[in-house]
């Protein structure tokens, strides 16, 4: 499409870089890249709230404030508030481990704490059930035990810190691995415990980085369905977290209910871009590198 | 490599605490779940799963899943190369906007999004009123399944192949020009070649991911045996009967799939390794 212009002898109307496309190129990917991303998600993004509102403020709130939507929002708070300081802190000892000891099957230990994202969710649900189900044997004694697992808390706990499973680890290595191991070396030759060390000298330089991959870790952990429905039982006021209610509510034909708890998770996953963006922006050198951009 | 000790010392402190959270965490979460599903499998055996997954309606909702996944992968792999090249090169009012905007299907609860674009293109939807007059119905077909996997993938192409942008020098297009070719010709024999491993990674990222959605997929699905039931969706309904022999049976042939799907990330990566010297 550039060629003709190129060629052209006659007099440019602009001068054009050879490393840029024409206007008329320019502004036709612009539109398409702009057109598919609002159609794509914009539109979406758009008709949750445009649905929770389409009788108004009044019936979204109260919608919000039945007893299954109110115990659905406090299962989903105590679900994120357990799932993911377990993560973070699995995240941190890991990275630590990798990126401070040499030893051999790394490359492959790294492969085993990523191995979650490539895994379906209702594979990873159906995992648990297969575990802790009151089919399995250690299943059975749990419950026979009083410590049911499956379609319990303690359950949805798992599949959740499952599916969120690589999160931290997988922003701190990077990170850390950038960094060395000079800094806390020196700390230790000076005299600093273990502990110091890491509280001083170590999660300084990382935090931005543990809480870009926190904030991820969050978001999912709270919009999580595929696992969550399978491990949960879906019982209602019992087990049946924010995602699973906008499910039940909408096969119930609930739609204001339905879609005014979407828009809830919409707003934390707003909230969550929001301070990534900002993240990205503030502390692009504390992150690690295919951040950004 | 035998010379070589399985952990070298070092002053450095915590190596029993952090291996010890690491390793009890892989343990309870990752491997003791995923060694519940292979020991099932081995229970169950080899004749009673082959019996399972060779079922035609198995198979249609495993080549649904496959299918649709990879022409949900296809479209994103185009817009996600145009997004990203359009997000690093050009200067437009509210670029910093829809560079977030990117990362919302990763946001998003599945859930949400799944009710969402149900919402939108239901013959009564907004959309799907339009779509609709043309004879094009989305929801409850496997147009709807696409879409909502386009959507689900839609991040990844454009965030692995925006990195590779950024690093390209402007001086190999120049050379290029220099030497005779046109824009387009520069495009496709200097530009594409370097985008390639990062555009490959991200469609197989895509694809892996699409393969196990389900929240999205459900509800705009319509969920018709034999045409439109995702693979998934039929773990859940013989969890709901409680088959477990056959969701086990079921869930290996998907771990399968994920399995050569992480084999085939890594080697594309291993072969731009090799090709280009990084990734």
């Amino acid at each position: 499409m550039s060629d003709a212009t190129l060629h052209k002898p006659a007099t440019p109307a602009r001068f054009r870089s050879a490393t840029e496309e024409s206007p008329a190129a320019r502004w036709a990917l612009i539109a398409v890249a702009v057109g598919g991303l609002a159609l794509l998600v914009g539109a979406p993004l758009v008709i949750v709230f445009v649905e929770a509102l389409s009788r108004g403020w009044a019936a979204a709130v109260t919608s919000l404030a039945s007893r299954d939507a109110q115990s659905a929002i406090r299962l989903t708070l105590l679900i994120t508030a357990i799932a993911v300081p377990m993560n973070a802190v699995f995240g941190i000892a890991a990275a630590w481990f990798i990126t401070k000891f040499d030893f051999r099957g790394k490359a492959f230990l790294i492969t085993l704490i990523d191995l979650p994202f490539s895994i379906s969710p209702v594979v990873a649900g159906l995992c648990i059930v297969l575990l802790f189900g009151a089919n399995s044997a250690l299943g059975g004694w749990l419950v026979a035990s009083g410590y049911p697992i499956v379609f319990a808390v303690p359950g949805i706990v798992l599949a959740t810190v499952f599916v969120t499973f690589p999160f931290v680890a997988r922003e701190l290595i990077p990170v850390m691995i950038e960094q060395g191991r000079a800094e806390e070396e020196a700390a230790l030759t000076l005299g600093a415990t273990g502990w110091r060390t890491f509280r001083t000298v170590t999660l300084p330089n990382i935090r931005w980085a543990l809480l870009y991959g926190t904030l991820l870790c969050t978001a999912r952990a709270m919009g999580e369905f595929g696992a969550v429905a399978v491990v949960s039982g879906k019982i209602r006021g019992q087990t049946a977290t924010m995602p699973i209610t906008i499910e039940m509510f909408y096969n119930e034909y609930l739609s204001i209910a339905a879609f005014s708890m979407a828009a809830l998770l919409t707003g934390f996953a707003l909230l969550t871009l929001l301070l990534k963006t900002a993240l990205e922006l503030r502390h692009a050198d504390a992150l690690s590198a295919t951040r950004r951009h | 490599m035998s010379g070589t000790p399985l952990i070298q010392r070092t002053a450095m402190p915590g190596l029993g605490v952090s291996a010890g959270i690491t390793f009890f965490m892989l343990t309870l979460v990752v491997a003791l779940p995923i060694g519940a599903l292979l020991w099932q499998g081995a229970e169950f055996g080899a004749a009673n799963i082959w019996a399972t997954i060779n079922r035609e309606r198995v198979w249609a909702a495993l080549w649904l899943s496959f299918r649709l996944s990879f022409l949900a992968a296809c479209f994103n792999l185009v817009f996600g190369v145009i997004l990203a090249w359009v997000l690093v090169r050009y200067r437009f009012p509210g670029r910093r906007i829809i560079d977030a905007a990117v990362d919302l299907p990763f946001a998003l609860p599945t859930a949400v999004a799944g009710i969402a674009l149900t919402a939108l293109y239901a013959p009564n939807g907004v959309l799907g009123q339009l779509t609709n007059q043309i004879g094009w119905q989305v929801a409850y077909t496997q147009w709807g399944i696409w879409l909502a996997l386009v959507f689900v993938g839609l991040p990844f192409v454009t965030r692995t192949v925006q990195p590779v942008i950024e690093e390209i020098e402007t001086e190999v297009e120049e050379a290029s020009a220099t030497l005779g070719a046109s824009r387009l010709h520069t495009l496709r024999h200097v530009i594409a070649p370097m985008l390639m491993p990062a555009a490959l990674t991200g469609f197989a990222l895509s694809l892996a991911r699409a393969v196990g959605e389900y929240g999205s997929v459900i509800f705009i699905a319509g969920n018709i045996p034999l045409r439109t039931e995702i693979a998934p969706l039929l773990i859940v309904i013989q969890l709901e009967e409680y088959n477990y022999g056959a969701a086990g049976a079921i869930g290996l042939a998907m771990l399968a799939i994920s399995f050569s799907m992480l084999l085939l990330i890594n080697l594309i990566q291993i072969w731009s390794r090799r090709r280009i010297g990084h990734v």
